[in-house]
């Protein structure tokens, strides 16, 4: 009972000092708000104007014809023209487009004879608009503006795909699920890597440790109005995502509380851990971006978790962002329930329990 | 039950090289207010830790309240009560959110919290600030504020580490009224200080200096066994007088206080007229007179740390 009511107090305690603390209480709701707004509407990875040139040496209809075909696909913006390849290659060094579009004099010609017409110069340095452009290496040319629809026979595809719960591929319906995980692990981690080390910092500890308190009462009530502020950042991530980016919520309420508060304690209690290893708040913030930089990188929001190489996986699969990341895209966007996702779900329930446990043992009511 | 409230055999602790207290034997009799009189870096903090728990011993034995420490210390920490050094509540709660905070810590019931923390702001006068944030008192009410914590759960002993260093003389004065009346209800009090006013209000004393103990006894009767080694110089041009007293190999200090020059001899040499005596010698000036002098706390304390920060 008595241990009930010192949880109650530390936790009682920390939600008056955070609710006093502007910056703190301001960082609640607006790292999630600015951090929504954006990646929602800056990570794109659909890839359109592309800055091009194009350098026509036919100076044929027929180069006119394909030139502004290539501009309504909306994938490239042609803006400039150049009179030479070497001309275009230095535009490209110098930054001023991405790619060049060179037609050769003998253009018509090859068209007649069914050979390829031109060629792409693509700055391949950058992966996404290397691969964009190399999509436009197939397209359909119609050439002659007098040439019947039915003379023109495009192959037919070899598959056919369906695709499910995103069909128009927008990137925020990826992006904004996944950004719950981030946020979460930026600002859960943060919170509670500094509880400790800031009472030690200002010489709390001492007296809290002359009282009767545990360990764990005081590890458990450091979490658990953190738990309230997850809660609150992830109806704004969500709320917002829907209102704004207009994703849609396929799954169940209760089996997004599930995945959540799971998520959320394995958060807390690995900032609990490095709040118990740290000497100083500078200490525990560092150690903090150590965690967070990976869980961007390799939880499979920036980068699909499939594609990476099986060491970075590895990693990844150690990091309790990465099967959030899995279960929040599987519940928000599948519709999956939280027992058809169980190792994941499990995986982050045990990383909890073991994070409370090295931190409950690591921390000493001596000075020693 | 012990008659004492904390007794230590060769308590030591080091700090790698450093030796921050050395063997040292303490017998702290109950319903007392015992002091730890010592300079900075004199190891008061460092015993004061190990007795409650906080810090493991090097070597020696330590029992407080007949509990053997560390080992009890977690069923220690209901009995005894303990203010820091350094202010250690927090700044951003208000007075009665830190007290109640801690009246839940000690476990004590809602009702019988509320009303123990409503007896305690009547007691040291806090109840006119207690929605105001501990950060915005005064260093007097700051220290009325960390008191009335120590002392939230009855305590049988309460252990003060320099309670009074940040508090000007009138604040300090009632502060120890405050100690006083705590003794009366059945308190033992163990408190460090480097003041000399304080450390005279103690009823026993112990005077360390770099971790060891030099003295210890009633401040009276410390005083009283230097009578006869204190001399007092009147005259003119008394900078130039200590100079040549400290030639003396007898002497073991000199210090001038306002008018006169405060002469101390050491335990090994003259006391009383004979040392008057030796003094006349060196000083054969007329106009200078010599009288024996009464002996202070001060006297005391430099007479058994050798001096070192005073001559």
């Amino acid at each position: 009972m008595s241990a009930l009511q010192r949880m109650g107090a530390v936790a009682a305690k920390e939600l008056r000092q955070l609710s006093r603390d502007r910056v703190t209480f301001g960082m609640v709701v607006m790292i999630p708000l600015i951090q929504l707004l954006m990646f929602g509407f800056a990570i794109n990875t659909m890839v359109r104007n592309i800055p091009v040139g194009v350098v026509d040496l036919s100076d044929s209809a027929a180069a006119r014809v394909i030139t502004e075909q290539v501009r309504v696909t909306q994938v490239v913006e042609i803006v400039d023209q150049y009179n030479t390849p070497a001309e275009a290659e230095e535009a490209i060094v110098a930054g001023r487009i991405r790619a060049a579009l060179v037609l050769p004099r003998d253009l018509p010609q090859r068209l007649a004879g069914g050979a390829t017409a031109g060629q792409w110069m693509v700055d391949g340095s950058d992966t996404v608009v290397g691969s964009a452009l190399l999509g436009l290496r197939n397209m359909p040319l119609q050439l002659t503006a007098g040439t019947p629809q039915g003379a023109y026979t495009q192959p037919a595809p070899s598959f056919e795909i369906a695709l499910f719960f995103n069909p128009e591929r927008r990137s925020e319906v990826n992006i904004v699920p996944g950004l719950t995980a981030i946020i979460l692990t930026m600002t859960m981690i943060l919170f509670t890597s500094v509880a400790l080390v800031r009472e030690h910092e200002r010489g709390n500890m001492e007296l809290l440790i002359t009282t009767p308190i545990r360990p764990l009462e005081l590890m458990l009530g450091k979490l658990l109005p953190y738990v309230f502020v997850g809660l609150i950042q992830i109806s704004i991530i969500l709320g917002l995502g829907r209102l704004v980016f207009n994703v849609p919520f396929q799954g169940a309420t209760v089996d997004l509380v599930i995945v959540t508060l799971a998520f959320i304690g394995a958060s807390l209690s690995l900032g609990l851990m490095i709040s118990t290893i740290a000497k100083t708040q500078m200490e525990a913030m560092q150690m903090t971006i150590f965690i967070l930089l990976p869980s961007i990188l390799l939880s499979g929001f920036m980068f699909p978790y499939d594609a990476m190489p099986r060491l970075a996986q590895y990693i990844a699969e150690v990091l309790p962002a990465t099967h959030f990341m899995r279960l929040i895209r599987g519940v928000y966007l599948r519709g999956a329930h939280a027992d058809q996702m169980l190792t994941d779900l499990l995986w982050l329930l045990a990383f909890t329990a073991i994070m409370l446990t090295i931190a409950t043992k690591r921390f000493h009511k001596s000075l020693d | 039950m012990t008659e004492l409230a904390i007794q230590t055999r060769g308590l030591s602790k080091r700090f790698g090289d450093l030796v921050a207290v050395n063997s040292l034997d303490l017998d702290i009799p109950r319903g007392q207010i015992y002091g730890f009189l010592g300079p900075n870096g004199s190891g008061k903090t460092t015993a004061i830790r190990m007795l409650c728990g906080l810090l493991t011993p090097s070597a020696g034995d330590i029992s407080v309240l007949g509990m053997q420490i560390p080992h009890d210390a977690e069923k220690l920490r209901l009995r005894i009560g303990y203010m820091t050094q350094k202010f250690s509540l927090y700044d951003d709660l208000t007075v009665s959110e830190n007290m109640r905070f801690m009246a839940n810590i000690y476990g004590l019931g809602k009702s019988a919290g509320r009303d123990r923390v409503d007896e305690l702001l009547n007691r040291y006068s806090l109840q006119p600030m207690r929605d105001r944030l501990a950060h915005d008192m005064s260093g007097g009410q700051r220290q009325r504020l960390a008191l009335a914590i120590a002392t939230l759960h009855r305590p049988d002993l309460l252990i003060l580490d320099e309670p009074t260093s940040a508090v000007d003389p009138e604040n300090r004065r009632d502060f120890w009224e405050k100690l006083f009346d705590l003794i009366d209800e059945g308190t033992t009090v163990l408190v460090s200080t480097h003041y000399m006013d304080e450390a005279e209000r103690c009823h026993q004393l112990a005077v360390l200096e770099t971790g060891y103990l030099r003295q210890s006894g009633p401040p009276q009767q410390l005083m009283d066994d230097l009578a006869g080694r204190v001399l007092e110089v009147n005259g003119p041009d008394l900078r130039n007088v200590k100079d040549r007293v400290l030639q003396i190999p007898d002497v073991q200090s000199a210090a001038q206080q306002g008018l006169h020059l405060r002469v101390l001899f050491a335990a090994s040499g003259p006391r009383g007229d004979a040392a008057i005596i030796s003094l006349k010698d060196t000083l054969t000036s007329a106009e200078l007179t010599i009288t024996e002098g009464k002996p202070s706390l001060e006297d005391v304390f430099v007479a058994c740390t050798n001096g070192e920060n005073h001559s």
